[in-house]
């Protein structure tokens, strides 16, 4: 398991190809914050995002903010949800935006796997929870959209030490969580033996 | 008699407002043993990051005075009432609900409070039956011991019920709890604390099970034979290989706590409530004349 330090939003997508499922990865540069409402708005009811997702790292959030001045927030406290919620919006992201890192907790059921694939994507686990610690990584907000939604809204943020992170699911057909699942189900059964 | 109320009232309210922020940045004692156990066992590089995150992330809250975790969850609240209390427990509500308010807004914290059908949010964390408030009442006493449990949705999204037959028998609870544990995967925050309610009825039997997770880490059933499912399950739970954040590994949980009640001859219902690694809860006590006393660990 290798160690990588990644910069979002990538141009190179060698930069997606070279992370393997159970890798490490502590990203810089830029992040947008997403969740359930935004990615309704976008696709279900067909509204353009105001901001470029070409490259994208998508972060699964709905942060803590305080309001500093008309469309300003200061950080407060920001972590992550869980992603399974969000998993039929893989393939349009990819597809439609050039989106190329989708970040949560939890993981994204088998679903995601082809279109990962196929797309170049990865899904990067964080440490659910773990907001005090998130908080500090993210440096700025730097921009904010659709702030009728909030907390859901569309957020840009400037990250230093993002991570760390751990390639959940790559861009070559691998899933930790299929690899989970799949080792728990034999597990069981042994189990149930035992139990009956 | 009007001047004792309204100062009870306050008291109420202080202590649910102080209550609510607290759980969110400072986690149990026991909890904080139970995760630095499950590091000093785990073996899985990707458990091993895991867990070392987390224990970094509870010592930055405690620097920062930040929120351990973003989700503030939905407000619970445990209340046990003493029948000498001199506040009715409408009242008690009252103060719970505005206390809550008051900390959304002074801290500020995220509402997360929507209408269940259009999702618009509803305001700071209250809503039409939220705050949820459960109650006990106590003879010959006149005091108030309120538990604040702020319960996240990645963990309570992972809440299941079974209505077993009597056939199915303990074996048939036992792997009930292990397939939801196994479903629910890296989507709770493993490792955490799995509650779990048996008998009753189907709604009392969730109730049961929620109570489960408000309890500290390390304390058992007062009745043996359900103490001694709770430690089979835990040593099955951990078994699975799901591991923290459902990544795999050795701990896929750090306790198993069961609450059970007397059911009908033909019913075995079983449910089972998660408790993310973050259990968030803070007690406190109010005194008749309006003392309060705060205890992180109870």
């Amino acid at each position: 398991m290798a160690t990588h330090e990644v910069t979002f939003p990538v141009t190179d997508p060698a930069e997606i190809m070279k992370l393997r499922a159970g890798d490490e990865v502590i990203v810089q540069g830029h992040i947008i914050g997403i969740r359930d409402r935004t990615q309704i708005r976008i696709f279900d009811q067909g509204v353009e995002p105001p901001m470029d997702l070409t490259g994208a790292f998508l972060l699964h959030t709905a942060p803590n903010v305080r309001k500093i001045g008309p469309g300003r927030y200061e950080k407060m406290c920001i972590g992550t949800t869980t992603s399974a919620r969000m998993v039929r919006f893989t393939e349009p992201l990819g597809e439609q935006y050039s989106v190329r890192a989708i970040c949560g907790k939890g993981g994204f059921p088998d679903e995601a796997i082809e279109p990962m694939q196929r797309l170049g994507m990865v899904y990067f686990a964080i440490v659910g929870g773990a907001a005090a610690l998130e908080t500090t990584q993210i440096e700025e907000i730097e921009e904010v959209a659709w702030e009728e939604l909030m907390p859901e809204c569309l957020w840009k943020f400037r990250v230093k030490d993002f991570g760390p992170l751990t390639v959940g699911i790559d861009a070559h057909g691998n899933s930790l969580y299929r690899d989970v699942q799949d080792r728990a189900r034999q597990k069981l059964e042994d189990i149930y033996a035992r139990l009956s | 008699m009007s001047v004792v109320a309204t100062d009870l009232a306050g008291a109420v309210e202080d202590a649910a407002a102080h209550l609510y922020v607290w759980a969110l940045k400072d986690i149990p004692q026991d909890l904080r043993d139970a995760l630095a156990a499950a590091a000093g066992t785990e073996t899985s590089v990707t458990g091993q990051r895991v867990l070392q995150t987390i224990l970094r992330n509870v010592n930055v809250a405690e620097e920062e005075k930040n929120l351990v975790c973003q989700d503030t969850g939905i407000a619970v609240y445990y209340c046990r009432v003493g029948e000498g209390f001199p506040l009715h427990p409408a009242r008690i509500y009252e103060s719970l609900r505005i206390g809550t308010e008051r900390a959304t807004v002074e801290h500020p914290l995220r509402s997360n409070t929507v209408h269940t059908l259009t999702r618009e949010n509803t305001g700071p964390n209250v809503g039409y039956r939220v705050p949820i408030v459960h109650w006990d009442f106590v003879p010959d006493w006149d005091g108030l011991d309120v538990k604040c449990v702020p319960k996240g949705s990645g963990s309570e999204n992972m809440s299941f019920l079974k209505m077993c037959v009597p056939a199915d028998g303990v074996t048939g609870i036992k792997k009930f709890v292990l397939e939801s544990i196994v479903g629910a995967g890296g989507k709770p925050c493993p490792p955490g604390i799995v509650g779990v309610g048996i008998g009753g009825s189907a709604d009392y039997a969730m109730h049961l099970a929620k109570e489960a997770i408000a309890r500290p880490v390390g304390t058992h059933n007062p009745d043996p034979l359900v103490a001694e499912l709770e430690g089979e399950l835990y040593d099955l739970l951990n078994e699975t290989g799901i591991g923290p954040m459902g990544l795999g590994g050795d701990v896929t949980v750090l306790s198993v706590h069961i609450e059970h009640a007397d059911t009908h001859m033909t019913l075995n219902p079983v449910a089972v409530n998660y408790q993310c690694w973050a259990a968030r809860r803070a007690s406190a006590h109010v005194a008749a004349d309006g003392t309060i006393e705060f205890e992180r660990d109870a």
